[in-house]
């Protein structure tokens, strides 16, 4: 390219290409996209491997490692674009927008160099080790430890809850690496290969049967001091930057995502139309008005994402209000499973050849979006004390040594897969 | 940043300072003890300010700041919504957007002019004794006569309705939906004020018996009457929203600050994560209220065909909410939220009022889901 080439030429460009390489979305058939799927990773990587190869991927990471290094605009103009077509949209979150961009902010070189560019390329995807068995909410709280001795680090501990690190290359793991110092001051971010010895993996079944989850346990991983990302002992501040570019992420406001659709299309009309005469209710007020309410309420939340993320933008909004917009999506899941439940009555308890059981497995799993991510409680301390400011809440651990801190036992068992 | 929003920026802190000089709560109560609606010298400022003038093209009278007559109008309303503003801007912009939109407004002229001026208030004429909001279905009716019309029936809990010169009334022709727009003093009708919970709104009822109008009195025709009811629908009920949206900014501030300023047992309440967590379940209900009023707002403005289904998704979630919402607020102020002489009360009638004016939300609730289920996925 000799001048800069404009927002529309670009566009007009990745149309001709997206029409001739990538596959188009048909209407009746939704794309892989489960997150448990192996089959869903490898495609994606395809994909990714396709957008790459034809100079679309990584529009706004610097070109230096694999990406355009163009602005905000391209991007967007781009996500315009490719709205007809499949995308890999499983590598925005946490591939791109997560992992990779704060180690645009904090990684070095050589990581920035190796990591961002295989990503981009789709040949490394990456996930976020963060919490751990035994801790809950308080993640700086974790007991995972790396300990130097004259040959590097050595990790021992158990994460859990990361999605997808089945699927996944690398992952940035948070360890203490000084317990004689307030727990937010003895942490370390390293970037750990998950398929490596002294790693072993275990997919978390889950009570709707999905298993997109991880449990990893690290008995003795050795890693040298290239794996440390940022400084040690500043590791807390490195999950500050994970933090932000998640908040950004759900708030739609990450320059590297890449494609806008929805993940998951659990959101189609026709659900609960025909859920209601599945159900026999379809011309029963009581139903029309629960379903409407679901209605409405979707699109409450698609101008609650767009209101909040766009005040996150000018500043109107502080960061942490990306809580706002992750506690919203509790509420509309538990009115979607909550009224589902109620339309299919006693269809979604005993199962018959309407098939509504699966209405009441859905429900058993209901409170997974109000825990994944950090619990609703958690959204809600975030909320109060920095969206409006309200005094914090008490903490027995704040300025004493980790040491020293109740917490509870390492989870040293393994539990074994039935 | 933009000429045309500075501009806005502008106008809307004149109608603060404006509301917080000449519509205080204390104003707000002095009307109500008296026994009195609007100052009619007030509603001639307010016009002045260009309130009225929003939805109407300059050609006519009209004019707006950025661009969007209805974003401003309803930045406006937010702005009234803090402090409860009394006055017809509500049936007004209501009845205008009704005449300005209507293939005969050239006729109408006049009567745009006078409205936008101040100098003649409107009021719409829509809903019917013991029925629910059903625009389209009047049972009025408008029979044929030799000099027009004959109109016949009753209209209830019309806002302004005693104070208005003008009605504009939606009645059943035989060739289908007409609407009229009569003087208030028209022989045969007869007004009947009407008690309602908010302090200075004014609601009445209006019999028409053999109430005749001609031709020239006509707003539209009745290819079109559909369509501009349904226009004023959505305008009267984003503007109920986008006050609510300020009512509801108010109150929460307003309890935000007690909470930090009230202590209990040696500790602010707000150092309390039982009220911590409500504050922030509260303050995300009233950023949704926000979004989905500047969605429905957008919808409306931009004229999308789909903007009737957005205005019930706004009218439905903020009466499900903005209730609740301001009742928990009164809850955290303690008894004191329960007296008359706190402001709490104001607030809480407005948003009650509006509640259940211009469909409930389960009336909104069963409307999308037969507006999406006949329209099928959208995309």
């Amino acid at each position: 390219m000799t001048a800069v080439e404009s927002v529309d030429a670009f566009a007009a460009r990745a149309r001709a290409w997206l029409a001739d390489n990538m596959p188009r979305l048909e209407p009746d058939a939704p794309s892989r996209a489960g997150r448990g799927d192996e089959g869903a990773w490898l495609r994606a990587r395809e994909l990714q491997q396709r957008l790459y190869a034809g100079g679309f991927a990584g529009i706004c990471f610097p070109r230096e490692y694999g990406g355009l290094g163009l602005d905000v605009s391209y991007q967007k103009a781009f996500d315009v674009e490719a709205a007809g077509y499949e995308m890999p949209l499983i590598l925005n979150v946490p591939t791109f927008t997560i992992c990779c961009a704060s180690l645009l902010d904090v990684g070095t070189e050589d990581q920035k160099r190796q990591h961002i560019s295989a990503a981009l390329r789709g040949e490394e995807v990456l996930v976020q080790l963060l919490s751990e068995p035994g801790g809950g909410s308080d993640l700086a709280g974790l007991i995972t430890r790396a300990d130097r001795d004259d040959q590097g680090w050595i990790i021992n501990g158990a994460k859990t809850w990361s999605t997808s690190a089945f699927a996944a290359d690398y992952g940035l793991l948070l360890a203490r690496t000084d317990p004689t110092v307030p727990k937010h001051d003895g942490l370390t971010m390293f970037l750990t290969p998950i398929h490596a010895p002294g790693v072993t993996l275990r997919r978390i079944e889950q009570v709707d049967g999905s298993d997109e989850f991880c449990e990893e346990f690290f008995d003795g991983l050795r890693l040298d001091d290239s794996a440390v990302v940022g400084e040690v002992n500043k590791g807390w501040e490195v999950a500050g930057r994970l933090l932000f570019h998640e908040r950004r992420a759900v708030g739609r406001g990450s320059e590297f995502a890449s494609g806008r659709g929805h993940e998951r299309s659990e959101d189609s009309y026709a659900d609960y139309f025909t859920l209601a005469e599945d159900s026999g209710v379809a011309e029963d007020p009581l139903a029309q008005d629960a379903i409407g309410r679901v209605l409405a309420r979707r699109m409450v939340r698609d101008c609650l994402v767009e209101h909040v993320a766009s005040a996150m933008r000018d500043g109107t909004l502080p960061p942490a209000a990306g809580s706002i917009i992750r506690l919203f999506h509790s509420d509309v899941t538990f009115l979607q499973v909550d009224t589902a439940m109620e339309i299919a009555g006693p269809l979604g308890v005993v199962d018959d050849e309407r098939g509504l059981l699966k209405v009441g497995e859905r429900y058993l799993s209901r409170q997974t979006v109000a825990l994944g991510g950090g619990s609703d409680e958690m959204a809600r301390n975030v909320i109060a004390e920095r969206v409006l400011g309200l005094p914090r809440e008490y903490a027995a651990d704040r300025g004493v040594p980790f040491n020293q801190v109740r917490h509870n036992e390492a989870r040293n068992e393994r539990r074994q897969p039935p | 940043m933009t000429e045309s929003s500075t501009e806005t920026e502008l106008f809307v802190a004149t109608a603060r300072a404006f509301l917080d000089r000449h519509a205080t709560l204390s104003q707000h109560r002095a009307l109500h003890s008296e026994n009195r609606s609007v100052d009619p010298a007030w509603w001639k400022q307010v016009a002045e300010l260009g309130w009225t003038g929003l939805l109407v093209p300059e050609d006519l009278g009209g004019g707006n700041i950025s661009g969007s007559g209805l974003h401003d109008l309803a930045a406006i309303a937010e702005q009234i919504g803090h402090t409860v503003a009394p006055g017809p801007l509500h049936p007004v912009s209501t009845v205008l957007a009704g005449l300005v939109d209507a293939d005969n407004r050239a006729e109408h002229a006049e009567t745009i002019r006078a409205l936008v001026s101040g100098n003649a208030v409107a009021a719409w004429a829509v809903d019917e004794p013991g029925r629910t909001f059903d625009p389209h279905q009047p049972t009025l009716t408008a029979t044929a006569a030799p000099e027009g019309y004959r109109l016949d029936g009753v209209k209830d809990r019309v806002e302004a309705g005693a104070q208005a010169d003008l009605l504009l009334v939606t009645a059943r022709a035989e060739d289908g939906l007409r609407q009229f727009l009569i003087p208030s003093d028209a022989p045969g009708l007869s007004v009947q004020p009407q008690r309602c919970i908010d302090l200075v709104k004014r609601y009445a009822r209006i019999e028409f018996d053999a109430v005749t109008v001609d031709e020239s009195s006509a707003i539209g025709h009745s290819a079109n009457a559909s369509a501009l009811i349904d226009r004023q629908c959505q305008v009267a009920i984003v503007l109920q929203c986008a006050e609510a949206v300020g009512i509801l900014e108010t109150v929460l501030t307003m309890t935000v600050d007690w909470t930090r300023d009230r202590y209990s047992f040696g500790r602010p309440l707000a150092s309390y994560q039982a009220i911590k967590h409500r504050l922030a379940d509260m303050t995300m209900w009233l950023h949704a209220c926000r979004g989905i009023t500047a969605g429905a707002v957008d919808r409306v403005a931009a004229r999308a065909t789909d903007a009737t289904v957005w205005v019930s998704a706004a009218k439905s979630y903020l009466g499900e909410h903005a209730g609740p919402i301001v009742q928990d607020c009164i809850q955290l102020h303690g008894g004191i939220g329960v007296t008359w002489e706190h402001d709490l009360h104001l607030f809480l009638r407005r948003i009650t009022l509006y509640r259940n004016l211009f469909g409930t939300p389960s009336e909104h609730h069963r409307a999308i889901y037969r507006s999406a289920r006949s329209s099928g996925p959208a995309a």
